[in-house]
């Protein structure tokens, strides 16, 4: 093998190994957003807000001398309660009126938290504190930082108790009957306006744990750093299939690599574009994502 | 004070515009478009792009007609391109694609450097003023609700009303559902084109999804499907910013939270807007008695 391609092969590793940590945290933002869509149908534009507040709170409590493994449970908890309230206050009355409606809400939602974010906290990026020393180790040519190794075994972590958490629980059963059948759910005893408001507890606390980690990851937290991840993860979401939760996983990681490899082999402005491709793409060869059935439409 | 209230009128015109043709597409079509402004930068681009580099020897109002009629042809190849592959999808999804291809576009604009990419496109002649867009107004509003009092129009109000249904009716629901997305990109373009040659000079960042959200918002404030609502609505969301200017610089800072909690309570109070689906024609004060306007 010559020497350009061993190092083609090099890049290839190190652009995988970080496609793959980035790839990771829309996983778990986009879980969030398929749990909350499989539930009630909704676009919930505010999620990608959700992960700004969980970097915020994470990045307070790390300023104000919390070790990191005590910052990061309250980073998740405080999105999740945020979430909650705002399931409360906005999205349960509008939930009857139909998915258009809806959709304008939640949109309006993700600007409120948005701009205030930026009035309050100003508009400026906040340098995240070291929470731990950052270490390199190397194989051959690809090099990963110990926060990627973070990332990578927390976020499979999370994954692996989000999956026992609908599969092997009462309240995980109670989310998949409400999903199934609002009606018939509700007819079997089961609050399906309490469910609603774990899955958004849930989902919404994921996505906070995603923001503290690119907080260490990048060491940067902003105001409007919900936006595009946010819309990535949406579009992670559908291309694994929206509604599914392994899908996300699959979509986020997919996602994740493809932008790297966009970035390490093109050129890093259409960065953002190729998700979006990604996004028309799936949606015109296979709209129900990659693990989704299609479903007939009915009168 | 003078100049600052043409301004804001030219503005008003520019955005009424964008509003009646966006409300083809969201209230009258019920198709739900989160693209707008991408075909506005469409437009606003390929006319500034004429002017700039091709212009004919004629008067610069000749030009900016010509400009304005690429800006249409440019915008409504870009929402054909668009529209044909996204048009089969409904609902949320729609939006969302709508969406990305939005930011597309942005993007591309951002990666061609002939048209200034990130530095923006300066050297722009200004040619509009009041009255050609005050023209091209007239022109928009008269096609558009001439449009929906038409054939054409009442299957497009169908599809808005039931998709299926009208399909089962022997409506060609592709077609329409097209027809209205074409036609309201090409509109969004001139509106382009007149705000290059007002302005003269675009920046890729005047065009992000917040404008195709602020759009939204006018039609939606004056009532999805609402024609005299669009205007309205385009009006006061262009006067609203500088009221508050004028309440005080706090406020003003205030304006995007201000927009969005407007958004939420528009939809949770009055989600039919300030018009609801009723027009207000101004044509029937002059007609008799009885006599259908």
């Amino acid at each position: 093998m010559s020497e350009d391609t061993m190092y083609f092969f090099w890049d290839l590793g190190q652009y995988l190994i970080n496609g793959l940590t980035q790839g990771s945290i829309y996983a778990l933002i986009a879980l969030g957003y398929t749990m909350v869509y499989g539930i009630i149908k909704l676009i919930n534009f505010a999620h990608g807000e959700f992960y700004m507040i969980g970097g915020f709170i994470g990045y307070y409590c790390i300023m104000g001398g919390m070790p990191l493994y005590m910052a990061f449970p309250v980073a998740m908890l405080g999105s999740g309660v945020v979430a909650v309230i705002v399931e409360k206050i906005v999205y349960r009355p509008i939930r009857s009126a139909g998915r258009i409606p809806a959709l304008i809400t939640a949109l309006g939602t993700s600007l409120f938290f948005q701009y205030t974010g930026q009035l309050i906290i100003g508009a400026d990026s906040k340098a995240f504190p070291t929470a731990i020393e950052q270490k390199m180790w190397f194989f051959g040519e690809i090099m990963i930082s110990n926060i990627q190794v973070i990332i990578l075994v927390t976020t499979f972590i999370l994954m692996i108790f989000l999956w026992w958490l609908v599969n092997r629980t009462r309240i995980g059963k109670a989310m998949k009957a409400t999903s199934y059948n609002h009606d018939a759910a509700e007819l079997m005893g089961i609050d399906t306006n309490k469910i609603i408001s774990f899955t958004f507890f849930v989902g919404a606390s994921m996505a906070g744990a995603a923001g503290v980690l690119v907080g260490m990851y990048y060491s940067t937290v902003e105001p409007m750093m919900g936006l595009i991840p946010g819309l990535k993860a949406f579009i992670a979401a559908v291309l694994g299939g929206i509604g599914i939760i392994p899908g996300a996983v699959i979509g986020g990681l997919t996602l994740g690599v493809a932008e790297n490899l966009v970035v390490g082999f093109w050129e890093s402005t259409y960065r953002d574009g190729i998700a979006f491709l990604i996004l028309i793409l799936i949606l015109l060869v296979k709209p129900a994502g990659i693990l989704g059935k299609n479903r007939k439409e009915k009168v | 004070m003078l100049e600052l209230l043409l301004h804001l009128t030219i503005l008003s015109g520019i955005n009424i515009i964008l509003a009646v043709s966006l409300n083809l597409i969201n209230g009258i079509c019920g198709q739900f478009s989160l693209g707008h402004a991408g075909f506005w930068a469409v437009g606003a681009y390929s006319a500034a792009a004429f002017t700039v580099y091709a212009q004919l020897p004629v008067p610069p109002e000749v030009n900016l007609i010509i400009g304005c009629f690429i800006g249409f042809i440019a915008a409504s190849i870009a929402g054909l391109i668009i529209g044909v592959p996204c048009l089969r999808l409904r609902g949320d999804y729609l939006a969302i694609a709508t969406l990305g291809f939005g930011e597309i576009i942005r993007i591309i604009i951002m990666n061609t450097d002939s048209i200034g990419g990130p530095r923006g496109f300066s050297g722009i002649p200004k040619i509009s003023n009041f009255f050609w867009v005050y023209l091209f107004v007239a022109i928009t509003i008269i096609i558009i609700a001439n449009i929906m009092r038409g054939t054409h129009g009442r299957a497009i109000i169908s599809i808005r009303e039931d998709e299926i249904a009208a399909d089962s009716m022997g409506i060609y629901t592709f077609k329409y559902k097209t027809m209205a997305f074409v036609i309201g990109a090409g509109f969004a373009g001139t509106a382009g084109s007149l705000y290059a040659h007002y302005t003269q000079f675009l920046h890729p960042n005047g065009f992000t999804f917040m404008m195709s959200v602020i759009i939204l918002l006018m039609v939606i404030l004056g009532g999805l499907g609402s024609i005299t609502g669009s205007i309205v609505g385009a009006i006061i969301l262009t006067l609203l910013p500088e009221v508050l200017r004028l309440m005080g610089e706090t406020i003003s800072e205030w304006r995007m939270v201000i927009y969005s909690v407007l958004l939420i309570t528009l939809m949770l109070l009055r989600p039919g807007g300030i018009f609801g689906k009723h027009e207000f024609n101004p044509l029937k004060f002059f007609k008799k008695k009885g006599e259908v306007a």
